[in-house]
C-alpha cells in the first residue's frame, strides 16, 4: 500500500518543461472565471463551489474568495473526492481516498460549480458527476478548469476555462499553486528525448 | 540364496573391512576375495547393524489409505531398518493375540522388515481395563512391548498393574507420557510465548514430566521395566537421569524430529509440524541431544506417523498429529549428532539397533557385525547431502517435516538376514 | 499487503491510511445514497465456519455499500465432521470465481492456511483464539475519534486474554500506532509466555488492575465467558468482578478524560458495571457503528486497486 502523495506536498526541484502560465496569468484567469460565474448565474444565489482534490480544492477556495470580493457574499465551498468513482481503479495500486466536504446547504437544487486544475480525458469529471449524483440532485452543474489541454475521451466540456492549451498526448502539464506547492505556475513538459 | 560380498565398508566407523554374507549370516569378516558373490561396493560407506525402530505406526488394519504394512515396510527398508515395532493404535486395536498375530504375519509375508507388533496396555486403548497382555505374549507374535501410544496410561492404578503384569514374561510398558488434565487432546503447541502469540492450545512440558516422574516411581515400586516413548523435554531427561542413577529399570527414546525441529516451525500453522508431543524450544533440543550422547536417552525411535492428506489439510488445531520418520531417521541422526561430533557410529549402532532390540526383546536383531551373526546390515553414505523431497517417499503419506530441507547422509543398502531389502537406494520387493 | 490476516500485516502508514479512509466511509454512511461504485463486479464471500451475526452482517453491509456482490457461506459443521478438509472447502468456494474470502474460523491460523490454497484476497474475520484485525482497527478508530492520535496514549486491555482473539490484534495494532499498552488479567487468563512476549515487544502486563487504572487514557474491557468458570480459571464471578471488573469504584478512579471500550457482547455486572457501559465516555455503541466504515475501508484497500499492486 502506498502513502498518498497528493495530500502532503513534498518539496521538489522544478519539474522539467517551460512555463506556460505565470502567477499573474493564473490570478487573471481565476478572476475572469469568477466574473464569468457571476455573470452566467446572474449573481451568486444558490451557488455551491466544489473543488476536486487536491489542486481543484485550492482553486475552489480562491474562486470563492474572488466571488466575495466581487459580490460581497460568502459562497458555500467544499470538496468532492472522485477516487471511489474512478473507472481506472483496477489499473493501478489502491489510491488514498481524499476528503469530500459538502457545505451544510447541501447540493439539492443548487448550481454546483465543479473546479479542477486540468481538464484532459474528462474521466475525472465523469467520476465527479457520478459522485455528485450520489450526494443529491443539483439544479445545474458547471465546470470550471484552470487549463484545458484537450484530448477528451468523453463528451464533456468546461463552462469556464482559464487557458486553452494545445498539447500532445505525450506531454505533461503540471500545475503548481502557492498553496499547497509554494510556487505558482503551470508548466508543460515534453518527454525526454522528444522535440516539442 | 545369493552370496553377497560387501567390499570395503567402514564397520561402525572403526575401519575398513569386507563382509561376506551367505545363507543369511555373516560368513567372513576381514579381507575377503571370494568368487561367486554379488559384490556391493561399500567404499566410503559405513556399515551398521540393521536398525530397529521401537515406535512405528503402520496404520494397517484400519487406515490403509495412509499406510499399509507393505508401504511402511518399504519406507523402513529405505531408511535402513530391519525391524520395526508396530504401535497398537490401529483399527481394530492390537489388544488381542489374534490381532497381534495378524500384524506379525502381514509383516512376514511382505518380508522387507520384521514387523513386531506392540500390544495395547488397555482394551481398546480406553485406559480402563488391561488388555490380554499374557495372551499376546504367548502368541506367535511373542509380544513383549505394550503401549497405549497416542494416549497416556494416565490412571496410576492401571499403570501399576500393567507394570506388575508384564514383569512375569519380561515385558515392558512403553508410556506415552501426557497428563491429560494438563494437556488435553486439543493441546497442540508447546506452551510458551509462541502458543500465546499464535493462540494455540498449549502443551506444557510439565504434562510429560509429571507422568515420567510418576512412572519411574511405579517402576521402582513394582521392580518392573518402563520405557518412556518420545521424550521431548529437558525436565523429562532430568527425571530419567535421576531414575537411572537410582538403578530404576527405565529406558527412554527420542524421535528424530524432537532432535532437530523446534517449536518455531509452527509459526505458519503448517499441520505438517503438528505432532504429539509437540516440537519443543531449542533449549530442550540441546538437552535431548546431550542426553542421547551420554546414554541417558537409550534409543532413537521414529514415531513414524503417516497421515492421509485429507487428515492433515485441516485447520492446525483440527489436523491429525504426527509426521513421517522412517526414511529420514538415520540421516537426521547423522546430521545433528554424528557430523557435529556429538556421537560416534558405535553409539549410533547402540541407539538405533542394539539397545532398541534389547528393550524389545528381539534376539535376532541388534547383533554385532561379526562372524556367524545374522546378516542384518545397514550401509550409509555419511557424507552425501540430500535435499529431501516428500514426493520421493515410499510411504503412502506425504506428511514429511523435512521436505525441502538438506540433510547429510544417504542410506545405501539394507540387508535383512542376508537378503537385500534396499540395494543402492532401490527397495527390493 | 495482499491479505489481512493479522494486525501485524499493517505498517503504521497502512493502518493510518485505513483509518483515514474509514472516516470518509463513515461520512458516506450518513448520506442518503450510501452506495459507492468501487467494487462493482467484484465478489466477496463471507466464509463463516463459526456463527457471528455481528461480524458477518458488518462485512456484508460494507461489501454491499461498495457495490460488491456479497455471498454468505455458512461452513459451520463442515470440515472435520463431514470429512471435508479445510482445503477442499476453501478451494470449492474459491473455484466459483471469488475475489475475496472473508473467513471466520473457530481454529487459530485457518485464514492463513487458506492463503496457500486460493488466489483470492483473504481477510481474517476472527480465527480461534488468535486474531481479529478488523475489530482492532475499529477499536482504534473509535478510540482515536475521542482521544486523538493514539501515539503515547496509555491503553489497558483487561479481561480474559488467553481466550480472546481481540487482544492479540489490538495489542499489535496499538503498538504499531505508538500507544503504550498494558495487559491486565488474573494469571490464569494471561496468555502463556507473557513475560517473554512483553519483553520482546515492549508492552507491559500486570495482575493488579487498581495499580494500572489511574494512569489509563482508555480501558478496553474484554468479555469473560461464563463457560470459563467451569474450567476453574477463577473461583467465582464475584471474585473476578472484585479483582478485574470495571466497578463503580474503579470508574471513579479512572481519569476523567479516559474512555471505555468493549468489543461486546457485554456481560453487564461481570467485567463491567451496568453504569459504566452506559456512560458518556463509553465507546461501546460507537464501536458498533464504526464497524461497517472500517470494513468498507479494508475492503476498499484490499480490493479497490489493481491486483498484486
Amino acid at each position: 500500500m502506498e502513502r498518498p502523495d497528493s495530500t502532503v506536498p513534498r518539496p521538489e526541484a522544478d519539474p522539467p518543461g517551460r512555463i506556460v502560465l505565470t502567477a499573474s496569468d493564473i490570478s487573471r484567469a481565476l478572476r475572469r472565471i469568477a466574473h464569468e460565474i457571476v455573470e452566467h448565474n446572474k449573481g451568486v444565489q444558490d451557488l455551491v463551489v466544489l473543488g476536486i482534490p487536491t489542486r481543484g480544492e485550492a482553486l475552489a477556495t480562491r474562486i470563492v474568495a474572488l466571488l466575495r470580493e466581487i459580490e460581497g457574499v460568502d459562497v458555500p465551498v467544499g470538496s468532492l473526492d472522485t477516487t471511489m468513482y474512478r473507472d481506472d481503479l483496477r489499473s493501478q495500486p489502491t489510491r488514498a481516498v481524499g476528503a469530500t466536504t459538502i457545505p451544510d446547504s447541501g447540493v439539492d437544487g443548487k448550481v454546483v460549480v465543479l473546479v479542477d486544475d486540468v481538464l484532459y480525458s474528462g474521466r475525472t469529471v465523469r467520476a465527479a458527476l457520478d459522485a455528485l449524483g450520489d450526494l443529491g440532485r443539483p439544479q445545474a452543474v458547471r465546470l470550471a478548469v484552470l487549463v484545458d489541454r484537450g484530448h477528451r475521451e468523453l463528451p464533456i466540456r468546461a463552462d469556464h476555462v482559464g487557458k486553452n492549451l494545445p498539447t500532445a498526448r505525450s506531454e505533461r502539464v503540471s500545475v503548481r499553486l502557492t498553496d499547497p506547492d509554494g510556487v505558482e505556475e503551470v508548466r508543460i513538459a515534453t518527454p525526454h528525448g522528444e522535440l516539442s | 540364496m545369493t552370496t553377497y560380498l560387501i567390499k570395503g565398508a567402514d564397520l561402525l566407523g572403526a575401519g575398513r573391512q569386507d563382509l561376506l554374507v551367505t545363507d543369511g549370516v555373516i560368513a567372513e569378516v576381514g579381507t575377503v576375495t571370494a568368487v561367486d558373490a554379488t559384490v556391493i561396493d561399500a567404499d566410503g560407506l559405513v556399515a551398521l547393524p540393521g536398525l530397529v525402530d521401537l515406535h512405528t505406526h503402520l496404520r494397517e488394519p484400519g487406515r490403509e489409505d495412509a499406510e499399509t504394512v507393505a508401504t511402511g515396510s518399504a519406507a523402513a527398508a529405505a531408511g535402513g531398518f530391519t525391524a520395526v515395532l508396530a504401535m497398537a493404535n490401529t483399527s481394530p486395536v492390537t489388544d488381542t493375540a489374534e490381532a497381534a498375530e495378524r500384524v506379525f504375519d502381514l509383516g512376514r509375508s511382505c518380508g522387507l522388515v520384521d514387523v513386531q507388533p506392540i500390544g495395547a496396555v488397555s482394551k481398546g486403548l480406553a485406559g480402563e481395563e488391561l488388555a490380554e497382555l499374557g495372551l499376546m505374549a504367548r502368541s506367535r507374535a511373542a509380544v513383549r512391548v505394550f503401549s497405549d501410544d497416542g494416549k497416556c496410561v494416565h490412571d496410576a492404578r492401571l499403570m501399576r498393574r500393567a507394570l506388575e503384569y508384564v514383569k512375569t514374561f519380561g515385558g515392558v510398558v512403553s508410556q506415552h507420557a501426557q497428563e491429560p488434565r494438563l494437556a488435553d487432546s486439543s493441546a497442540c503447541c508447546h506452551e510458551g510465548e509462541l502458543s500465546g502469540r499464535l493462540g494455540l492450545p498449549g502443551w506444557p512440558g510439565v504434562a510429560e514430566e509429571v507422568i515420567v516422574a510418576r512412572d519411574v516411581m511405579l517402576a521402582r515400586h513394582t521392580g518392573s521395566r518402563v520405557h518412556i516413548a518420545h521424550v521431548s523435554t529437558a525436565g523429562s531427561v532430568e527425571v530419567v537421569r535421576w531414575a537411572k542413577s537410582q538403578g530404576i529399570a527405565v529406558t527412554a527414546e527420542v524421535t528424530p524430529h524432537h532432535l532437530m525441529l523446534d517449536t518455531t516451525r509452527l509459526t505458519d500453522y503448517d499441520p505438517t509440524f503438528k505432532v504429539n508431543p509437540p516440537l519443543r524450544p531449542a533449549e530442550d533440543i540441546a538437552e535431548l541431544r546431550k542426553a542421547l550422547a551420554d546414554g541417558t536417552i537409550d534409543a532413537v525411535a521414529t514415531d513414524h506417523a503417516p497421515h492421509a492428506r485429507h487428515d492433515k489439510e485441516h485447520a492446525f488445531a483440527e489436523a491429525a498429529f504426527g509426521m513421517l520418520g522412517l526414511e529420514q531417521a538415520l540421516q537426521v541422526v547423522n546430521t545433528v549428532m554424528v557430523q557435529p561430533g556429538l556421537m560416534s557410529w558405535e553409539q549410533v549402532a547402540a541407539a538405533m539397533s542394539t539397545t532398541p532390540a534389547r528393550i524389545a526383546g528381539l534376539t535376532g536383531h541388534g547383533r554385532p557385525l561379526a562372524l556367524g551373526e545374522p546378516a542384518n546390515i545397514t550401509l550409509i553414505d555419511p557424507s552425501a547431502t540430500v535435499e529431501v523431497d516428500r514426493a520421493d517417499s515410499r510411504s503412502l503419506s506425504r506428511n514429511n517435516p523435512w521436505h525441502d530441507m538438506t540433510l547429510t547422509g544417504r542410506v545405501h543398502s539394507t540387508l535383512l538376514r542376508g537378503r537385500p531389502t534396499l540395494l543402492d537406494q532401490e527397495v527390493q520387493q | 499487503m495482499k491479505h489481512l490476516l493479522s494486525a501485524a500485516d499493517l505498517s503504521r502508514d497502512d493502518a493510518r491510511q485505513i483509518l483515514d479512509t474509514a472516516a470518509q466511509m463513515h461520512d458516506v454512511q450518513q448520506r442518503e445514497v450510501k452506495k459507492l461504485p468501487v467494487l462493482r463486479g467484484r465478489t466477496v464471500v463471507n466464509l463463516f465456519f463459526e456463527d457471528s451475526t455481528r461480524t458477518r452482517s458488518s462485512f456484508e453491509i460494507a461489501g454491499k455499500w461498495l457495490s460488491a456482490d456479497v455471498i454468505n457461506v455458512s461452513a459451520k459443521g463442515s470440515s472435520v465432521s463431514k470429512g471435508e478438509s479445510l482445503r477442499d472447502t476453501a478451494m470449492t468456494v474459491a473455484a466459483m470465481g471469488v475475489d475475496a474470502l472473508v473467513i471466520r474460523h473457530h481454529a487459530s491460523g485457518a485464514p492463513l492456511q487458506v492463503t496457500d490454497w486460493v488466489d483470492a484476497v483473504v481477510i481474517n474475520a476472527g480465527d480461534g483464539t488468535h486474531e481479529h484485525p478488523t475489530q482492532a482497527l475499529l477499536d482504534a478508530y473509535t478510540m482515536q475519534a475521542r482521544l486523538g492520535d493514539l501515539a503515547g496514549k496509555r491503553i489497558g486491555i483487561i479481561g480474559d486474554l488467553t481466550h480472546s482473539r481481540v487482544v492479540r490484534s489490538n495489542l499489535i495494532l496499538l503498538r504499531t500506532l505508538g500507544a503504550d499498552v498494558t495487559l491486565v488479567a488474573p494469571p490464569t487468563l494471561m496468555p502463556s509466555g507473557i513475560a517473554n512476549w512483553a519483553a520482546a515487544e515492549g508492552f507491559s502486563y500486570s495482575y493488579d488492575f487498581d495499580e494500572v487504572l489511574p494512569k489509563l487514557d482508555a480501558a478496553m474491557m474484554l468479555r469473560v465467558q461464563k463457560e470459563r468458570m467451569s474450567g476453574g480459571f477463577f473461583p467465582t464471578p464475584r471474585e473476578y468482578t472484585v479483582g478485574y471488573g470495571l466497578t463503580r469504584d474503579r470508574l471513579r478512579a479512572l481519569p476523567e478524560h479516559a474512555v471505555i471500550c468493549h468489543p461486546g457482547p457485554v456481560n453487564r455486572g461481570l467485567e463491567i458495571t451496568a453504569d459504566a457501559a452506559d456512560e458518556a465516555r463509553s465507546l461501546i455503541l460507537d464501536q458498533v457503528s464504526a464497524g461497517v466504515a472500517v470494513r468498507m475501508s479494508v475492503l476498499y484497500h484490499l480490493l479497490g486497486g489493481a491486483e498484486n499492486a
